[in-house]
């Protein structure tokens, strides 16, 4: 039965549930499809998560493995296939908790840098999974920054081959998934050295397990990186090479290769694979960042309107946490960012699907737009998003510590996309080097691309907010934000140009800048996407009482915001330190306003509890008999206490008396 | 490994030091004395073969646990066996053995034995004291409940007297009276005390601890009536049995109600304590500890990534040089060196709460508890401002690392979910700010009333001589020199005065507006948690400031005030909008500290791996790789991965179960 101070929260929901899911999943019918396949992958044991946080590393391994065999045999069963429809939700359904996610790289690595024959010779045995393969580009000494990758590979003009070396302990491969345990083969990054000349970082296929016994190929040392703060079930691997040799062929060739005489030729750019960096780049926002979001905002709402504690009345009974206004102030602008994420991010996906049509027809023009938009959104959405979960965790008390709440392995897991595909600071800068491009560009009165815009048409004035209400107008806010972002681009700009002026180089000039820089990119995604948001919630024609509620999350999102970097809005008196006070007030306002359709509103996302995997967050809010069930099924409960017949007992039984 | 020679780079950043860092080490320690009998407490545990291991990252829960239970009856032995009595000299001993975690016999010894000291009459002390101390007895302190934590008067379990047998009966009526949580609950301990609400003559008597015997003291299995275990894994602690605890019907004897205070006589009668205020006491001393322990995490997170940053090369500042020192770029300067001044500011504040508490716990065996009431609100606010900064810098820190970072060879994770729960026990941190709020909203109200009010928030009689002048805001400009510490403490003093103006303010605004008092707190509760935050930022940098007058050694004095400066025109930028608004700084000021914050950095560069030097953390102590002293990360990444436990067979076992098949299949 359902906890009724969850019932009652439902029963006062001022919209349609159902319709809000249908409209999030992109349409019924979507909805659809992804129910049947959470429902077959959930009902399936072999994909059961129900002991997960009682596992160690190599139990978690293991089952990742199993899982991810098991998963080849479903998807036949099923007749999901690679292309279909329900791919992106299997991944959803699992989790993420399964093995050989980074055989998908190696494919898809050699998909687009390598040769029609290249693929035409690895592609088939890998999706046969005769071998397994891996992704191994990051070493010990270098992550984001791949042309200081050490690991090298001379050509050997007499044998036709490539020798592999770790020349340093520093180069040794270090982090790639699958590759500890799993892989048979993958493609390494190493420097391409021809008759004593560098030509940089370049892929080459390398076996390095035996197909026969799995065991290491000669000159291959490899292994597990040990254990991390999630990650568990994936075998993160290290990998050193002494005198490796792979024939000529295994270069991946489609834009450079080395012929048999040693002459080295470039051919057409490698620029679509900026745009393969692009895509993995929106991937993993959806899925690492705003899914994992929307789950802990689910389980901390949820939790508070089961949770009482305190009284707010004297005589009452004691208030659901929800209720406090300081609890509110914590969770509903989390809620407020799930939803504006998920927004930019279907957004961004319409981008990056034009920009591959575009493609098809060699039409790079959007490339670097599309590129500084993925990284600067990447880096704001997993760093917002990460934040953003630490707090529905610590919003949890005490309980939200135990694993069995499910948000410790929620936050450990989301917080390593603020590091992999690229680190975020370094990401940011990348977003902070378009937009100085463009903001000179557009200062010259040159076209600039449609994101940006706004660069060019700068405004005087200030903000023309009266009362508080004035600042629930779209328009109010977003000009700005728009403001915000220009000055701070402007500014940053002109603080570059005078520091090169007065002699300084240009380089040591940007690192002078690189904080402001960063602030400066950080504004501008925060712009777009409260522009973004602003802007589906208008073209939005659904019902009246979807509208109505998404407006008001994205008022709170947008002010919430404002009186977060209240400093940045009130530097040069855009806003004034009255209407300050106003936003402050609008915003408290509106937490009023949506604690009433919270738990409707996580109620949308639409996740099952066995997804959730949460104690504290399941539909039926039957919190603490869970919390006490789950607690019990623990193997500090269910086996034997080694520690009580070695320590304890002679410690009870009076060693220490004696003393 | 272990004789490899020093780092070159970080040889070179030491070697560029301008101060000694041993110096500053006495400073943080209280004494060259202290440090050196530290050190020798460090070398008896760190040379001891007894309390060497594997490293815990490799171990499983059950095995963690069971090596902290031997660790744990080792140290108790060998304390008395060298006489460490001294409760600082305890305190270090035990960070030693235990590298900074928790135990399972933490709340036996930090809670169980000291609240008999305090709380047992002495036939009590008489029938447990002594086995307790010899670990016949192995106690925990049950409070927490599933259902309710912080606040205590919700709490469910029920001691009902039976005058016929001069028993209590105990009972957990609910699932959410469950007791949960207590550390050395689940596994270790035989008793408990056990706070239920009292039940005599009909009558709920409030909250009252009674010795609850659990386990059988010979079998060390559970008693009839009682359900006991551990609550499962957990983010961290997983050497600790949390445990819970289900009570049905479960009968001690009239004497085990611990009557000190309240007393149920024989007949039922009930007899109330003369003073509750000397718990406060407690909850300050233990308020006190979090704060320093804020202070230590957050030292140990910058010395981990400061070092490594040292070390650690990436990409390129200018065309055609070697990479550099991830140190040297800007972004991780300011990442990094604002936490490291935040640490420094929070170790003194520490020390300070920890020597007014001890001053005023004299004056409160004297009966003088004047100055109780402020303590206890400052150390609230205090413990929570300190340890949420610290919870974000932590992971500031890790994130600074990159990708090692994430790894637990780092030793960041296990610094961060060993520190994280310390915002929620010992008191939630909201509620926490919500009590120093109190505090300061009564203070204002005492001030607006005539009165004076002194001690630290004396700064509040300021206020309404500023509000005779119309245009408040801007009148008060004050003149803020940036480069002067002393300067800054009255911007935050300002600020504060500001924000605590305007929460009382908004609370009296809705006061006006509705009836009950608890719903126009509620509705003010952000801007109170705001006032609170601003009032314990000024406490901090005025600590701070106060801090370097009592530096004698030249050196040391400048970099302490350089980082000083950094703490205080940080918070600045931080908190622009308050500043501004509250009209303390004016646009082109707030621009000049941004300026002066970079310049900073700058300055702070080369003496920043001494700085993190001088909290001198033994390697062992700080279970880093990335952090090691001599700087040698890579080489001892590989060494520390190969004895992963998924690199215990050259084959897993998976490949024969799952890989081989499918291949054979598809």
């Amino acid at each position: 039965s359902v906890n009724p101070d969850l019932a009652s929260e439902r029963g006062a929901a001022s919209f349609s549930v159902e319709k809000l899911t249908a409209w999030l999943d992109g349409g019924a019918e979507q909805t659809r499809i992804r129910r049947a396949v959470v429902e077959a992958i959930e009902s399936d044991p072999v994909f059961s998560r129900e002991n997960q946080y009682f596992q160690n590393q190599n139990e978690r391994y293991e089952a990742a493995v199993r899982k991810a065999v098991h998963l080849q045999r479903k998807m036949h069963e099923m007749r999901w296939t690679e292309n279909g429809p329900e791919l992106k939700y299997i991944y959803r359904a699992l989790s993420g908790d399964v093995a050989f996610l980074l055989h998908r790289v190696f494919m898809r690595c050699i998909s687009v840098l390598g040769s029609d024959k290249q693929i035409a010779k690895w592609i088939p045995p890998a999706t046969q999974y005769q071998l397994i393969g891996s992704y191994a580009q990051t070493e010990l000494g270098h992550g984001t920054y791949l042309q200081g990758l050490e690991t090298t590979a001379v050509f050997d003009i007499t044998t036709q081959e490539f020798i592999l070396n770790t020349p340093k302990i520093s180069a040794m491969k270090w982090w790639p998934g699958d590759m500890g345990r799993s892989a048979t083969h993958t493609v390494v990054f190493a420097q391409l050295y021809v008759h004593g000349q560098c030509y940089g970082v370049h892929p080459f296929i390398l076996q390095i397990r035996s197909l026969q016994d799995h065991s290491l190929c000669p000159g291959i040392t490899a292994g597990d990186i040990g254990p991390k703060m999630n990650f568990e079930h994936v075998d993160n691997g290290y990998l050193m090479l002494q005198n490796v040799r792979v024939p000529r062929e295994n270069m991946l060739n489609k834009f450079c290769e080395v012929q048999p005489d040693g002459t080295y030729i470039k051919r057409g750019s490698p620029k679509i694979n900026y745009f393969t960096m692009t895509t993995v780049r929106i991937s993993l926002i959806s899925d690492e960042a705003i899914l994992p979001l929307m789950k802990a905002c689910t389980i901390a709402i949820r939790y508070s309107a089961v949770r009482r504690q305190s009284k707010l009345k004297p005589g009452e009974q004691e208030a659901k946490i929800l209720d406090y206004q300081t609890q509110q102030e914590k969770l509903l602008p989390q809620l407020a960012a799930a939803y504006a994420f998920h927004f930019i991010n279907k957004y961004l996906q319409e981008l990056l699907d034009r920009g591959y049509r575009e493609i098809q027809t060699k039409n790079f023009d959007n490339l670097p737009e599309l590129h500084a938009f993925s990284s600067g959104f990447k880096a704001m959405a997993t760093q917002y998003c990460t934040s953003a979960v630490e707090i529905c965790l610590r919003a949890c008390g005490g309980h939200g510590y135990s694993l069995l709440s499910g948000l410790p392995s929620l936050y450990t897991k989301m917080l390593a996309s603020c590091i992999y595909e690229g680190e975020n600071t370094i990401l940011l800068l990348q977003t902070a080097r378009f937009l100085i491009k463009c903001f000179s560009a557009a200062s010259a009165g040159q076209p600039v691309p449609p994101s940006v815009t706004y660069l060019s048409a700068v405004k005087a004035g200030k903000c023309p907010a009266k009362n508080k209400l004035d600042f629930l107008s779209p328009d109010i806010y977003t000009e700005a934000y728009q403001h915000a972002a220009v000055r701070l681009i402007s500014s940053t700009a002109a603080k570059l140009q005078d520091l090169i002026q007065s002699g300084v180089k240009k380089h040591e000039a940007w690192n002078q800048c690189t904080v402001q820089l960063a602030q400066a990119a950080k504004a501008h995604c925060h712009y777009t996407t409260v522009k973004n948001f602003a802007e589906t919630v208008q073209k939005l024609e659904t019902e009246a009482g979807i509208q109505k509620i998404m407006k008001h999350l994205c008022d709170l999102f947008a002010l919430h915001g404002i009186f977060s970097n209240a400093g940045v809005f009130l530097h040069d008196g855009y806003i004034s330190g009255a209407q300050m006070d106003m936003v402050t007030a609008s915003y408290l306002d509106l937490l009023a306003v949506v604690r009433k359709d919270a738990v409707p509103l996580v109620d949308a996302f639409d996740f099952t509890d066995k997804s959730l995997n949460s104690a504290l967050g399941s539909y039926d809010g039957q919190v603490y008999q869970r919390l006490y069930e789950w607690a019990q099924k623990s193997p500090t409960n269910t086996q034997t206490n080694p520690a009580y017949e070695r320590y304890l007992k002679p410690l009870l039984h009076n060693t220490l008396s004696k003393l | 490994a272990a004789a490899m020679a020093m780092n070159a780079d970080l040889r070179r950043e030491r070697a560029a030091a301008t101060f000694q860092p041993e110096l500053l080490t006495h400073i943080l320690d209280g004494g060259a004395e202290r440090t050196r009998r530290r050190k020798e407490i460090e070398a008896l545990v760190f040379n001891d073969p007894d309390f060497q291991h594997e490293d815990l990252n490799f171990l499983s829960r059950s095995q963690r646990y069971e090596q902290a239970v031997r660790k744990s009856s080792l140290m108790v032995m060998k304390l008395r066996e060298y006489g460490i009595a001294d409760p600082d000299e305890i305190f270090w001993f035990k960070s030693f053995v235990h590298r900074g975690r928790p135990e399972p016999l933490d709340l036996h010894l930090g809670m169980f034995l000291p609240t008999l000291l305090t709380q047992a009459t002495p036939e009590q002390q008489d029938r447990f004291f002594m086995p307790a101390w010899n670990l016949e007895i192995i106690g925990t302190y049950a409070q927490t409940e599933m259902g309710h934590g912080t606040h205590l008067r919700g709490l469910e379990t029920t001691a009902t007297y039976d005058p016929a047998t001069q028993e209590f009966i105990i009972n957990s009526p609910t699932v959410t009276s469950i007791k949960w949580w207590p550390g050395g609950l689940g596994k270790t301990s035989n008793h408990a005390i056990v706070l239920a609400q009292l039940y005599t003559q009909g009558q709920c008597k409030g909250l009252h601890a009674f010795i609850v015997p659990i386990r059988h003291l010979g079998t060390h299995e559970p008693l009839p009536g009682i359900t006991v275990g551990d609550i499962g894994p957990k983010f961290g602690y997983d050497e600790m049995d949390n445990g819970y605890l289900k009570m049905d019907n479960f009968r001690i004897p009239r004497e085990n109600m611990l009557m000190k205070y309240a007393q149920v006589e024989p007949d039922g009668t009930y007899v109330k304590p003369v003073s509750d205020k000397l718990t406060y006491g407690t909850m300050v001393f233990i308020r006190s500890l979090i704060v320093g322990d804020s202070a230590h995490s957050l030292s140990r997170a910058c010395t981990i990534a400061i070092r490594y940053s040292a070390v650690r090369h990436q990409s390129e500042l200018k065309p055609g040089e070697p990479e550099p020192q991830i140190l040297d770029y800007q972004t991780q300067q300011y990442k990094l060196f604002p936490l490291l001044a935040t640490a420094y500011a929070f170790q003194f504040v520490g020390a300070y709460i920890k020597n007014t508490y001890r001053r005023i716990s004299g004056d409160i065996s004297d009966g003088d508890l004047s100055e109780l009431p402020e303590l206890h609100a400052l150390t609230a606010g205090l413990k929570a401002f300190t340890s949420w900064t610290a919870n974000a810098g932590i992971e500031e820190c890790r994130m600074a690392c990159g990708g090692h970072g994430y790894s637990r060879c780092s030793g960041i994770p296990d610094i961060y979910v060993t520190f994280t729960p310390s915002c929620t026990y010992e008191g939630e941190n909201t509620v926490m700010m919500l009590q120093t709020a109190r505090f300061l909203v009564k203070s204002y109200t005492q001030v607006s009333s005539g009165q004076r009010v002194t001690g630290i928030v004396s700064y509040l009689n300021e206020l309404p001589r500023q509000r005779i002048q119309p245009q408040h805001v801007a009148a008060r400009s004050v003149t803020v020199r940036i480069s002067d510490p002393a300067s800054l403490v009255e911007a935050y003093k300002a600020r504060a005065a500001w924000l605590v103006e305007a929460a009382a303010k908004n609370l009296q605004a809705e006061l006006n507006h509705r009836k009950s008092k608890e719903d126009a707190w509620n509705r003010t509760s952000v801007d109170l948690v705001r006032a609170s935050e601003a009032h314990c930022h000024y406490v901090v940098v005025k600590l701070f400031t106060a801090k370097l007058s009592e530096i004698t050694d030249a050196a040391v004095r400048t970099v302490l005030t350089e980082l000083c400066l950094l703490y205080a025109l940080y918070g600045i930028i931080k908190n622009t909008g308050d500043f501004l608004q509250a009209g303390i700084f004016t646009d082109a000021q707030i621009t000049q500290v941004n300026q002066r914050v970079k310049e900073l950095l700058a300055i702070i560069r080369p003496n920043a791996v001494a700085l993190v030097d001088s909290f001198d953390y033994h390697d062992a102590h700080l279970g880093s790789v990335l952090g090691r002293y001599d700087g040698n990360v890579y080489e001892n990444m590989f060494e520390w991965a190969k004895k992963s436990p998924l690199n215990k067979t050259e084959v897993h076992e998976s490949f024969h179960k799952h890989l081989k098949p499918l291949q054979a299949k598809l």
